[in-house]
């Protein structure tokens, strides 16, 4: 899939050409599928209409990111409702996902007022078992001790709170990019979390499915906004050997993807509010858009694996 | 606000010295002075993830104040940790310090560590 990025002159990965082609799909829903190399796409209208039946899953999960429970700027004020109806979404699925992510910025502020109102809407939600990682939102103590104590009760989070598991076969990584950040810099792992990634899939045979999820993109979305972890390519590095690596981001509030080889790279909606298209506004703070628009630019994003392929599927769809 | 070459020859002199001081600076509740221009003096003002101005010139003894103009929270990070550091700012929320010893300070926001500035302690 090398031939995706056809033009990359800011070697940030990211082309025109691919953007755009990436902006078209946000918010419209899109399955995608890699079996044997060949990337294959189908909007979900498309599916609809060829009446074609999504064949059974052997495992489904859902992210949801970017939730800011205690934002109530003219972006968005009623953050709270906006992530009720993601989980309505959720629980109106057919087939529930086994288990949710979410990727980072729970709160707004990391006030145990905005977590406790997150942990009493999800309450709501059918599916129980959710896997964390922070956002810089969370962790703005600079420590990230309250969230640690609040959300990693169900993993053997190590150092900062990054952590493994397995679940039908595929490995599950879940990582830390948002704290003892550099000045001048980007998200970053560490090395603490770099050296524990690389004896985590140490013994992992290449023809297991790796997903790798944490809040700042992995790949350099767009460095002048922060939008990238300085040395995620030592932590690619690690995975390279894999057949199938699906990497799951935050942060920017948009769906952007990439693929590179037998990585491919995702970054999820927010369902709080939309940030600008990358250097298409003075800064990437929250986008104010026509009341009308806002729910089309918020939304989550199901991921289905099916034992013995090495394929996974990953669906967006927005509020509306 | 300052001349270039006033910040020059307080660099020049200030960095012989500043390895000399730990603390320098204290905190201190915001005090509103008016440059009477209508701009606060020693006011950096945070908008569109930026420090501005991105490099302060003040005398010892004077009052610095951040005023964060943004959406998103952002915090005022001394890089040597040379100040204490501010909480998050959230829209509006402003952070004072005085400062202390003649110096070089640089200093980020450690939300988002693109932004970065200096602040330059002169003698007063």
């Amino acid at each position: 899939m090398s031939d995706y990025i056809s033009h990359d002159h800011e070697h940030d990965g990211i082309d025109r050409r691919g953007f755009l082609q990436c902006m078209a799909w946000a918010g419209t829903g899109l399955l995608w599928t890699i079996s044997g190399g060949v990337l294959v796409s189908k909007t979900l209208a498309q599916i609809a209409k060829a009446g074609e039946p999504l064949p059974a899953m052997d495992l489904s999960f859902l992210q949801i990111s970017d939730s800011h429970i205690g934002f109530s700027k003219e972006a968005n004020k009623d953050v709270t409702a906006t992530f009720r109806i993601a989980l309505d979404r959720i629980n109106a699925m057919p087939t529930p996902p086994s288990f949710l992510i979410h990727t980072g910025d729970i709160s707004q502020l990391s006030k145990p007022e905005e977590f406790d109102t997150f942990d009493e809407v999800l309450k709501s939600c059918r599916t129980k078992d959710v896997f964390y990682v922070p956002g810089e939102h969370d962790v703005l103590d600079g420590s990230g001790k309250l969230y640690r104590e609040r959300y990693l009760k169900s993993v053997e989070g190590k150092g900062l709170g990054w952590y493994s598991f397995n679940k039908n076969g595929v490995h599950f990584i879940g990582l830390v990019n948002v704290l003892n950040l550099q000045a001048g810099g980007l998200g970053q792992l560490g090395d603490e979390q770099l050296e524990w990634l690389e004896a985590d899939v140490k013994d992992l045979g290449s023809s297991t499915p790796i997903v790798v999820f944490a809040h700042i993109p992995l790949w350099a979305v767009y460095p002048q906004w922060g939008w990238g972890t300085s040395d995620s390519e030592r932590a690619l590095g690690y995975l390279k050997r894999f057949g199938s690596v699906t990497v799951l981001n935050g942060h920017i509030h948009q769906v952007l993807q990439k693929v590179e080889g037998n990585m491919t790279f995702h970054t999820a909606m927010s369902t709080a509010f939309p940030q600008p298209a990358p250097g298409t506004a003075p800064s990437p703070g929250p986008m104010t858009v026509p009341a009308e628009k806002l729910r089309s630019m918020l939304g989550l994003t199901s991921v289905k694996y099916l034992q013995g392929k090495s394929s996974l599927a990953v669906v967006d769809s927005n509020l509306n | 606000m300052y001349t270039s070459i006033a910040r020059n020859k307080s660099v020049r002199i200030l960095f012989a010295i500043s390895f000399l001081f730990l603390t320098h600076f204290t905190l201190g509740q915001a005090e509103k002075e008016d440059a009477g221009d209508g701009a606060k003096k020693n006011q950096i003002v945070i908008k569109d993830f930026h420090f501005t101005p991105e490099t302060l010139t003040v005398k010892s003894g004077e009052k610095i104040t951040w005023i964060n103009r943004d959406e998103e929270p952002h915090t005022v990070v001394s890089v040597e940790k040379q100040f204490k550091r501010s909480t998050a700012l959230d829209t509006d929320q402003e952070f004072t310090i005085t400062a202390d010893a003649p110096g070089t300070y640089t200093y980020f926001c450690s939300v988002h560590p693109k932004m970065t500035g200096t602040i330059v302690v002169v003698k007063s």
